[in-house]
């Protein structure tokens, strides 16, 4: 069969030109190169493609594009290359120039054109050239996007050739950065290299980390005397210390077989035991083998019976490894390539130390406001009222619970989070208001007992919150907006959740303020806060005072629930895991005061971002630290950072 | 009016005291105590299968056990909260850190038992290298690794690992109570603190890396080395007789700490500490003395609970717990030593009926209240009602027996609370 | 004759808020004044700095022969020291008996593990009676002190204060709110308290303070405004002016 195929084909190939239905210029180049294509090997096909690229024949991207998509027919009979589109058994024929019907053909007149994977690889190396200069910008910038996932030395031509034409100056630049990133592995000689490399300093892409880093990849080497001068040294590796062990040194020479191999312990292991006879290896009780220089003379003796292959003595060993040299070397031979990457490198990681400093302070600032929102109202009730509602974090819980059940009613995101603020404040501000008048009021002036007061409360309602809402997490979907975040660059990026919490506590800090300084209401508090018998006496209520002080304590602190289920799921123990945030918060701060708060938030926020820097891997163990860092840093502040001094501090 | 006399009030002797009589003449609730735990440890040797009858079934006396392991923390917590007025939300990690540092020398006790056997069948005795290995392995393959941490230098050996039981909880609290206590921080801040220290040292456990193999804890502690050809019956009562053996003598050891002149000052304290500083009391120093003295008697409560309990986990640490303890103890009657050991009893043994499903349903015809949904529900307001309308708990009901025999002309009752508030108002 | 207390220049501000303003003071070893002035003079906060409670933010506090400085003690070392402080209410351990009281306030060993130990020798009973016969409560030891009147718990905490056996008493208002009999027989006691010790009495009761017929120094803002004897200073034109001024 093959050969009937190969005796028609060789006799098309006589056949004159002319003699083909359509005549065309990329008909011609084709049937140049039909041998090469028709035989299909990634070995001898690249003239072909090449001329094809070359050629500058406005079919040409067609043509391989279909070639690729193996959509390149040959009729036997003439060799002559149609596209086809399939009708039941009969074919229709389309001029590869013009894509016109081209008359008919049956199945067995034609053979298909089914490049392979390699074959594909390389066509579509070539039509890169082709797409990055597509009329249509998106495809060129798809067509960066396919080189920079799967960069080739081949694609660095096509890209040098679409600059020129280039005239879109965003795509031109991005064309010209793939140019210098593709000439960073593939670049003709060292100088354009090096060159390349350079251009990139302090560069933050990731890209640029991706192309420079495996330019120094290592790998160790060994040699008997000096290293030769081909290698690419990095440094010179001492057997026994931290980079090579003295078994992996050993091991490296057996390897090259500059060694004969030793016999490690499992082997000797396993051969004392096969030759144990009677609690007897070689005339040694088994029993007494249980330390390794026991074993080792048993294992000795068994070789020097010529039962076990003898073991490399550990002097032998040294000598051996002593006599070489170890190496740790660059794949890369060129020491200008591997001393620019490193210096490129270098200026690259010290501005992504500032980057990551900066991207740390928004993650710290973002994390600060939602202290500061947390803690807020539980600051305010301490203040006034000298009171520590443990069950400040049930409150945020139902905030949470409150944004939950209006998005059951209100199924567009952004209206019910427009409703749920405000009804979760007035729903925990309610909540607030009956347990000041139900609970607290009848222990002022006890504060521990209404510590534990307000932790029974928390208990009950988280209980409570369980068998109503189950124990699975509930979601609060955020809107749409607030999907996604602000990218600044590859190392810096902010989500907008947390942005709308900065602006929420912004807001809070804002409304505080403003309630605490310029209202009747803010006065009285400040009045009761600083000394509630002369408030008393001065005709301020402070029943009322206590009361609504306790609500809005509360209502923030369902606002925060509203905030915080935005990003967290939200569960009866929700609260619990900011309560004791919150506590540091006002503990840190200082109380009666919200820039007191606010620096509580800024230090905890920022102390356990800081941590979490040095130790990004492990929050655990950066909330252990912090948690220990502010018991140190109370031996210093006692009284929080902004401490209210004289006799408004004794009280 | 100068000279007026009046009633004696509560005085249980009148007239001038007398220079020596003896601590338990002084204090009779002492011997009330020891007699009615003597009797209940007798009941319950009788009732429990290895050395009785068997009405008491094995589990049943492991509970009663911990239970009175739970009573010695509550008398510790008593002590610091009750007596000297620090409310301590830490007390319950203290107890955590007994039952670890015990729990560690269980656990490789047992394990190194089990890899001996295991290799006992294997040609060659494994080398000590080999062995510890081993036993890494098994202890730690659970957290992905087994590497021996450093703090398990001293696992192998009981007398180490019992000091450490002392010696953990005892730094721990010196060392957190001089940092706190020197900075005079106070009343519900310093619960905070407290609360914090817990919950690092929590999350600290948590983490792999604390080398106490993180949440899954340490488990199997019930099966004593050296004990392990005896039944879990037998095992649950010899226990049970420790943990009774333990409760009265440090019952008798805090009734004697608070009944002299130490008991004066730190209730003084508690009252006011302004005061007893200008009387020329190193207030801190005492406060330091309380407080290291309860973390170690939490920590050998905590030494003999968990090893029937059987696991112990960061869970346990949890700040909550140590709420708890304070609930208990707030329940039972502060400031008196028998209160703290009915609270943590009454509580521990009700939540665990309510809990264990023993509690029956109640049909409200639209909706069925089950009681291990609703234990908590109930415990959280009984607690509320406890603070607000008996702030004396379960022991104020003594008071109410024995003032119908001698009134009290003072009416009103000075919580332990004051104290924080007397120095505020002299200004 | 050397000073037991010497006081000099010393000053402390709160919030900007002058309390103490370059004041100076000195006190023999037995010797009873009494300090008058308005409210705000300053007289609660000077207590407040001699017993450590307070740091003056300048000057000096020297104490005894050996004119050792008080700034940098402990208010419990102070205490130990030989001052004793009355507050102007009385604070007693309410909660104690009167017994309990007065032998917390014994002169004795005050560290923890000595306390642990304290058994209550017949000589330490004997000097609790001794005291309480003194403050009129020998029938009252074992009464719990929260129960007795609001003058017999000044007297206890003189009681205490004497049981503590300072070489100097500091006293804050103890007339408040007694009857006509028990000031004058505070007034006894303080007076044959001062004479092997030295008492600082604080008082704004003009009558009280003349009764106990000693040398008076006036404070205002915060400064020394006159000193000498009452009816000397009750003559000097800048304390009429502040008294009447007001």
């Amino acid at each position: 069969m093959r050969l009937i195929r190969a005796i028609a084909l060789a006799a098309c190939l006589l056949v004159p030109i002319q003699a083909l239905g359509q005549a065309s210029p990329i008909q011609d180049l084709l049937q140049e190169h039909g041998e090469v294509i028709a035989k299909s090997s990634r070995k001898t096909i690249q003239p072909a493609i090449d001329a094809l690229r070359e050629s500058g024949l406005p079919a040409a991207q067609t043509v391989m594009e279909r070639w690729q998509e193996k959509d390149l027919w040959i009729r036997e009979a003439d060799g002559a290359f149609f596209f086809v589109e399939k009708d039941g058994d009969t074919y229709t024929l389309l001029d590869i120039a013009t894509g016109e019907p081209a008359g008919t053909a049956d199945k067995s007149e034609l053979k298909q054109l089914k490049p392979n994977s390699g074959i594909r690889g390389l066509i579509g190396a070539a039509l890169v050239q082709f797409q990055l200069q597509d009329p249509n910008p998106a495809s060129r910038r798809a067509a960066l996007d396919a080189i920079a996932r799967d960069p080739e030395a081949s694609h660095l031509e096509a890209l040098r050739g679409a600059i020129e034409t280039e005239q879109d100056a965003e795509i031109r630049a991005a064309k010209e950065r793939m140019e210098r990133l593709l000439t960073i592995p593939y670049g003709d000689t060292d100088q354009a290299r090096v060159a390349a490399i350079r251009s990139f300093d302090g560069d933050l892409g990731l890209d640029v980390r991706a192309a420079l880093n495996p330019l120094l990849a290592t790998r160790t080497v060994v040699v008997e005397g000096d290293a030769p001068e081909a290698l690419n040294v990095a440094r010179k590796l001492r057997p026994g210390g931290e980079e090579l062990t003295f078994d992996d040194a050993y091991e490296l020479l057996v390897s090259k077989d500059l060694a004969p191999p030793a016999v490690d312990r499992t082997a000797k292991r396993v051969a004392l035991e096969a030759n144990a006879e009677n609690g007897l290896v070689a005339g040694f009780a088994t029993t007494d083998l249980d330390t390794w220089t026991e074993r080792n003379r048993a294992y000795d003796e068994l070789a020097a019976r010529g039962v076990v292959p003898a073991d490399v003595p550990v002097e032998a060993q040294q000598e051996a490894v002593g006599a070489h040299s170890y190496y740790l070397a660059y794949a890369e031979p060129s020491a200008a390539i591997t001393d620019a990457a490193r210096r490129s490198l270098a200026s690259i990681e010290t501005g992504v130390m500032v980057s990551r400093g900066i991207d740390i302070t928004l993650d710290a600032l973002s994390l600060a406001s939602l202290y500061f929102l947390a803690a807020i109202g539980l600051a305010i009730t301490f203040g006034v009222m000298r009171v520590i509602n443990m069950a400040h974090g049930e409150f945020i819980m139902m905030g949470a619970y409150t944004g939950y059940v209006v998005q059951q009613f209100v199924p567009n995101y952004t209206l019910s989070l427009v409703v749920a603020l405000p009804l979760a404040f007035a729903v925990t501000f309610a909540a607030g208001v009956a347990m000041e008048r139900l609970v607290i009021r009848w222990l002022y002036n006890r504060p521990l007992e209404t510590l534990l007061a307000t932790f029974g409360i928390s208990i009950a309602l988280q209980q409570l919150a369980k068998n109503i809402f189950g124990t699975q997490a509930r979601p609060l979907t955020a809107p749409g907006w607030l999907d996604g975040a602000l990218v600044f660059n590859d190392v810096i990026s902010i989500s907008y959740i947390r942005i709308a919490i900065f602006a929420l506590g912004l807001i809070f800090l804002v409304l505080l303020l403003f309630t605490l300084n310029r209202t009747r209401l803010g006065l009285e508090v400040r009045a009761v806060t600083q000394n509630p018998r002369m408030a008393a006496s001065m005709g301020i209520n402070p029943d009322k005072i206590n009361m609504l002080t306790f609500g809005l304590g509360s209502g923030i602190a369902g606002i925060a629930g509203v905030a915080i289920g935005l990003f967290a799921k939200v569960t009866s123990e929700l609260g619990q895991d900011y309560i004791v945030q919150s506590f540091m918060t006002v503990v840190v701060g200082g109380v009666g005061n919200i820039w007191g708060t606010l620096a509580g938030a800024a230090l905890i926020g920022f102390f356990q971002k800081g941590i979490e820097w040095f130790n990004p891997s492990n929050t655990l163990a950066a909330q252990t630290f912090m948690i220990v860092l502010i018991i140190i840093f109370i031996q210093f502040r006692p009284r929080g950072i902004i401490a209210l001094k004289g006799r408004a501090a004794e009280a | 009016m100068i000279r007026s006399s009046f009633a004696p009030g509560v005085a249980p002797v009148l007239g001038a005291p007398k220079a020596h009589r003896s601590f338990v003449m002084r204090n009779p609730s002492v011997l009330i105590f020891l007699g009615i735990l003597a009797l209940f440890t007798l009941a319950v040797t009788l009732g429990a299968e290895a050395t009785g009858t068997g009405a008491l079934s094995t589990s049943f006396v492991k509970t009663l056990g911990m239970t009175l392991c739970l009573c010695l923390v509550a008398i510790a917590m008593d002590l610091v909260w009750g007596y000297c007025g620090i409310l301590s939300l830490g007390h319950f990690a203290f107890f955590g850190l007994g039952g670890y540092m015990i729990g560690m020398w269980l656990m490789w006790e047992r394990t190194e038992g089990i890899v001996l056997s295991a290799t006992a069948a294997q040609a060659l005795p494994p080398t000590p290298d080999e062995l510890r290995a081993a036993v890494g392995q098994q202890i730690f393959g659970v957290v992905g690794g087994s590497e021996i941490p450093a703090i398990w230098a001293f696992a192998s050996s009981l007398p180490a690992q019992l000091a450490l039981v002392v010696l953990v909880p005892g730094l721990l609290a010196l060392v957190f109570g001089w940092l706190a206590f020197r900075s005079r921080v106070t009343g519900v801040y310093l619960s905070i603190l407290t609360q914090a220290m817990t919950l690092a040292l929590a999350l600290y456990l948590f983490q792999n890396e604390s080398g106490l193999r993180g949440n899954n804890g340490l488990s199997g502690l019930q099966n004593i080395p050296g004990m392990t050809h005896l039944p879990q019956s037998e095992v649950s009562i010899r226990f049970f007789w420790a943990s009774a053996a333990a409760l009265a003598i440090g019952y008798v050891l805090a009734a004697w700490v608070v009944a002299g002149k130490f008991g004066s000052v730190i209730r003084g304290i508690r009252d006011d500490e302004a005061r007893v500083r200008f009387l020329g009391y190193n207030v801190e120093g005492y406060k330091l003395v309380i407080f290291t003295l309860t973390a170690i008697i939490a920590a050998i409560a905590g030494a003999l609970y968990y090893p029937q309990a059987g696991i112990i986990s960061p869970a346990e640490i949890a700040p909550i717990a140590s709420i708890y303890l304070a609930v208990w103890v707030a329940i039972g009657g502060r400031g008196r030593l028998y209160g703290a050991v009915i609270g943590a009893a009454f509580v521990s043994l009700v939540s665990s009926w309510f809990t264990g499903g023993q509690a029956p349903d109640i049909d409200l015809g639209f909706y069925v209240i089950r009681w291990t949904d609703w234990w908590l529900v109930l415990l959280g307001f009984s607690f509320i009602l406890v603070t607000l309308f008996a702030p004396k708990g379960i022991g104020g009901l003594v008071d109410v027996i024995r003032h119908k025999v001698v009134p009290d002309r003072h009416g009103a009752d000075l919580g332990p609370d004051k104290g924080s508030f007397r120095e505020a108002e002299q200004q | 004759m050397s000073q037991l207390l010497e006081v000099s220049g010393i000053s402390v501000a709160f919030d900007g808020f002058k309390a103490i303003n370059n004041l100076s003071f000195s006190i023999g070893p037995a010797e009873l004044r009494a300090i008058i002035g308005p409210n705000g003079a300053g007289k609660t906060t000077f207590m407040d700095i001699v017993t450590g409670k307070t740091r003056p933010d300048s000057g000096h506090v020297t104490w005894g022969e050996r004119n050792v400085s008080l700034l940098r003690m402990s208010e419990s070392r102070i205490a130990r020291e030989g001052i004793g402080r009355k507050f102007q209410r009385p604070t007693v351990f309410e909660d104690q008996s009167v017994l309990d009281n007065l032998v917390m306030a014994l002169r004795n060993d005050r560290g923890p593990f000595s306390v642990l130990r304290y058994r209550r020798s017949d000589g330490d009973l004997g000097r609790v009676r001794e005291l309480a016969t003194e403050i009129g409560l020998a029938d009252q030891l074992n009464t719990r002190a929260g129960i007795l009147s609001h003058g017999q718990k000044q007297w206890l905490e003189i009681g205490m204060l004497l049981a503590q056996e300072p070489r100097l008493l500091l006293v804050d208002e103890p007339a408040a709110g007694m009857t006509k009999a028990e000031r004058d027989r505070t007034v006894d006691l303080l007076r044959r308290a001062a004479e092997t010790r030295a008492v600082i009495v604080v008082e704004h009761d003009m009558d009280f303070v003349r009764k106990l017929g000693c040398k008076v120094t006036v404070l205002h803002e915060g400064s020394v405004l006159a000193e000498g004897s009452l009816d000397h200073v009750t003559k000097n034109q800048d304390v009429i002016d502040v008294y009447l001024g007001r």
